[in-house]
């Protein structure tokens, strides 16, 4: 029986960008050990690359703002079915999070008085953004990691954790691989955070890395974690079109927050043409209040681009479905247009926005101080995840926790822009402290030496199957199929028919084979990583499958509206005793009367 | 559609040699692109470290016919394709394998600098005061990537090996940031001096010319350093200045 290389840790997070290293940060802050795994290096996690801003209601830009409109702007946008009490807390929490930010370095933009600059963000009632131009995850994510490592947290960089052990009902560790030596690892926990990111590349086209294959959904799901709102996949509606190879990268939502506009070929801005009933009162309803509201003046409302996610994509799609596009197959984004209100435009936009300014002259030969630029959806988010308890972030298995992207309920059935930046912050410490809390109430676990072992042969299984295909072309094949039947709009048919494709691909999963040896493979991470993106496409199907309505960034095209039926109810996933996966409804989580009472002020 | 060849390095620590593989070039199509394609289909187990595909994260660093550069920036067009186009991984660091180069050492000097140290807060409420003007010098240093290209070519590091005794122009960037910083009341000339190593910067610029996030690494940051650095051990003035709380 081979021995593992061990390591002992009180809490193991799993996960350094944004939201892990707050949980790592807080969790010894606390006085235990702890670990912390990445598959990339540090620094390198997706948080990097967010662009616009944090979303905290510190009312420096607008003295109006204060956490109960933001707490009332992100439940609106969720659609009711985000856990009030995250919602809650991450409105209340989020001023703090982000001023100790600048306590340990970042720095912000600001205002003319000194203070944190906040700009304007789809669905945010006020100018709300903490930002750094448009590089605002990098500033974030470095202020972290700079301020991490000098406080005794072992990092262990480049290594994927493949399975959680469990001791008994309780969770006792993970085991994983060093991507450099392709040795196996063994950590043996109290408690262990997750904070693994998204699932964007189930998706063909995405905003997303390499990384976001959904393993924290997944290893949550198989060590019998519940799973929550997973048909809500947000499709960002501005990803860059063309060229090809640039398809999918992300196009800031500062753009339209800066005074960009959406528009059809014929130079029409067609968001005006159709403003959902639950937003009229604050939309501009021309583009001259629009444009003002851009530059700061508090009487005038938000132009439509600035409408929550969900329902700009689903208009894009509509312009292009019906012959408005652009000529490769996306609608435009111009910011140019300013030109006209302000004299030095160009020095203004890239100041504002200096890496869309780059990313577009350097990527698509577009320089977007004079011309639109074309965009087009991308998948961004997922705000489904593992179901957590809204003030310790501890999942249904015990010692257990997730933070981020991978847990689910403060974004319901679509997520504000800067809402996740804030919600990695608030929530990663709120892990980090009760994983910290946990370990030490709790005593040692028990490691069960046969589930690493059955879990590390099974993962050498790639490189003994003589000849079956690569693991890239199963990849790619179930990018495609999601793409093409649970993209953003759905309906019953295409939904069946993406079970049946999955449960091909898991067969040829199965069979997939891989060459070289195990050093610095990325043929066999691929292979690894499959079963992962199977299992979260597969809960993604099943739960669109179940909600017969369309809510939030879920749009059913056979069942077009809302129905009351849905309105109060979240969608559950979990792994059954026969191993099947299993899909029930659950009442959402009550509102207590004095939110209801903030909600219904907002209105 | 248009192909082009590719010379790409392979090996790991034990030596390695350019295996050449032909691949399209199609419109748009970035060197990242053109690897990634031949990962897919031709050398599954090709090690290349890559996240964001848009030079936000600073990973995919490697010499692109002798140039240290971005794979994920590069366009295939700025590169002339009669000819195979080269890939190396980043000669100044111990290769891991293929692309991919053990890049740890940046990581183990950046431990050794005194962290962000904070004036007493300005207003009541726990918050500070900062004009943007100020702010915009050190924003400079901070959109730093850390892809170490930097570093890659510094012929300290490069030629010299000087790695125990030269920490490298990211962090003099790293350090400028930290002491520049208005609020930071830390003083660290002396480990810039020290262990450090500012002394064996000679100033070529050549860090600068491959900073894909055009930070003005030597002017910006290691001049007013090495400035700081003599002031503080050879200028008893200032040093008095410093000693009540000047900065
Ligand atoms: C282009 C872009 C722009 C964005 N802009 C904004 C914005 O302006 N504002 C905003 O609020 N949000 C924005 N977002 C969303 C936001 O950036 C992400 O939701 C957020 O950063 C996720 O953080 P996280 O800490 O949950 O995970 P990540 O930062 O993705 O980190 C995940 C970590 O988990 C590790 N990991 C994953 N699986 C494993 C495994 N099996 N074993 C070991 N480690 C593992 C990864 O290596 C990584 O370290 C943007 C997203 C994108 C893609
Ligand atoms: S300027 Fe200094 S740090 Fe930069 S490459 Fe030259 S010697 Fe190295
Ligand atoms: S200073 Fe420039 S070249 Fe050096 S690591 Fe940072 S981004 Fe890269
Ligand atoms: S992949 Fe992120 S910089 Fe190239």
């Amino acid at each position: 029986m081979p021995e593992f290389e061990t390591h002992e840790h009180d809490v193991l997070v799993i996960g350094a960008g944004g939201a892990g290293l707050r949980a790592a940060i807080e969790a010894s802050a606390a006085g235990v050990s702890v670990g912390v795994v990445t598959k990339s290096l540090l620094g390198k996690a997706h948080t990097v690359m967010a662009e616009g801003g944090i979303a905290a209601a510190m009312a420096n830009v607008d003295d109006r703002d204060n956490w109960k409109v933001h707490f009332a702007d992100t439940m609106r946008g969720g659609q009711y079915l985000n856990n009030p009490r995250m919602a809650q807390l991450h409105a209340q929490e989020a001023p703090a999070r982000v001023k100790e930010l600048e306590a340990w370095g970042a720095l912000f933009d600001r205002t003319s008085d000194g203070r944190i600059l906040q700009r304007n963000f789809g669905g945010h009632k006020y100018p709300r953004l903490a930002h750094v131009g448009d590089r605002t995850g990098l500033e974030m994510i470095r202020t972290l990691q700079d301020h991490g490592i000098h406080r005794g947290i072992d990092v262990h960089m480049e290594c994927t954790i493949i399975t959680l052990l469990k001791d008994g009902e309780r969770v006792a560790g993970a085991f994983g691989y060093d991507r450099e030596r392709g040795r196996f690892k063994l950590f043996h926990a109290k408690a262990v955070v997750l904070a693994t990111g998204g699932i964007g590349r189930a998706y063909q086209i995405t905003s997303n890395s390499w990384e976001y294959t959904g393993d924290g959904h997944s290893l949550a799901f198989h060590a019998g974690a519940d799973l929550l709102d997973m048909e809500f996949v947000q499709f960002h509606p501005t990803g860059m079109v063309w060229p090809p190879s640039v398809r999918g990268v992300l196009v800031t939502e500062a753009v339209r927050g800066e005074g960009g506009v959406l528009l059809n070929k014929d130079g029409r801005r067609f968001l005006f043409d159709d403003i959902p009933p639950l937003y009229k009162n604050q939309t501009a309803d021309n583009p001259e209040e629009g444009w003002r509201y851009t530059q700061g003046d508090k009487d005038a409302r938000r132009p439509p681009e600035l409408l929550t996610r969900d329902h700009v994509a689903r208009c894009i799609v509509r312009e292009i479905r019906e012959g408005r596009g652009s000529p490769h197959g996306g609608i435009f984004l111009d910011i140019s247009w300013i030109k006209e209100k302000l004299p030095n435009s160009a020095e203004h936009i890239k100041r504002k926005l200096p890496s869309m300014y780059h990313q577009f002259k350097q990527l698509a030969d577009i320089d977007i101080t004079k011309e639109p630029m074309e965009i087009g959806p991308t998948t961004h988010y997922m705000m489904g995840g593992v179901r957590v308890d809204g003030d310790t972030q501890m999942s249904s298995v015990p010692g257990l926790f997730a933070a981020g992207e991978c847990a689910a309920g403060l974004h319901g059935a679509n997520r504000l822009g800067g809402n996740s930046l804030s919600d990695l912050l608030v929530f990663g410490k709120r892990a980090g402290e009760n994983a910290a809390r946990f370990a030490k109430e709790h005593g040692a676990t028990q490691i069960n030496s046969a589930e690493a072992q059955a879990a590390a042969r099974r993962a050498v299984e790639p490189f003994e199957r003589a000849s079956g295909e690569g693991p890239y072309q199963v990849q790619s094949d179930l990018q495609t199929m999601m793409q093409t039947h649970v993209g953003i709009v759905r309906r019953e048919e295409e939904l069946q028919k993406a079970l049946e494709e999955i449960a091909k691909l898991r067969a040829r999963a199965g069979q997939a084979s891989v060459g070289g040896n195990r050093e610095y493979n990325p043929g066999w991470h691929t292979a690894l990583d499959l079963e992962n993106l199977l299992t979260v496409s597969e809960a993604i199907a099943r739960s669109a499958l179940d909600r017969k309505e369309s809510r939030g960034a879920h749009f059913r095209d056979d069942f077009p509206s809302k129905d009351e039926a849905f309105a109060k109810a979240n969608t559950l996933v979990r792994k059954g005793l026969d191993g099947a996966m299993q899909v029930t409804r659950v009442p959402a989580q009550e509102m207590p009367a004095e939110l209801k009472q903030i909600i219904e002020e907002m209105k | 559609m248009a192909t082009a060849t590719f010379r790409i390095w392979r090996g790991d620590p034990n030596g390695g040699k350019f295996h050449e593989y032909v691949a399209e070039a199609a419109p748009g199509m970035v060197v990242l692109d053109a690897v990634h394609a031949i990962q897919a289909s031709q050398a599954n187990d090709l090690a290349v470290r890559w996240n964001c595909k848009a030079g936000k994260c600073g990973s995919c660093s490697a010499e692109i016919n002798g140039m240290p550069r971005l794979m994920c920036m590069t366009r295939l067009t700025q590169l002339t394709l009669d000819k195979p186009i080269t890939i190396e991984p980043m000669h100044t660091f111990p290769v891991i394998k293929d692309l991919v180069t053990d890049v740890s050492r940046n990581f183990r000097a950046k431990i050794q600098i005194k962290p962000f140290k904070p004036r007493k807060p300005d207003a009541p409420d726990g918050t500070w005061r900062m004009a943007q003007p100020d702010v915009d010098r050190v924003q400079e240093f901070r959109k730093c990537i850390e892809c170490f290209l930097c570093q890659d070519v510094c012929h300290v590091l490069r030629e010299h090996h000087l790695h125990d005794k030269f920490w490298g122009p990211r962090l003099y960037v790293y350090s400028a940031a930290l002491e520049m910083h208005p609020l930071d009341v830390e003083d660290r000339s002396g480990e810039l001096r020290g262990a450090g190593g500012i002394g064996y910067c000679n100033i070529t610029k050549c860090c600068t010319k491959v900073c894909p996030e055009s930070i003005k690494i030597t002017d910006n940051a290691i001049i007013p350093l090495k400035e700081r650095v003599v002031d503080h051990f050879y200028d008893p003035l200032s040093r008095l200045f410093r000693a009540f709380g000047a900065k």
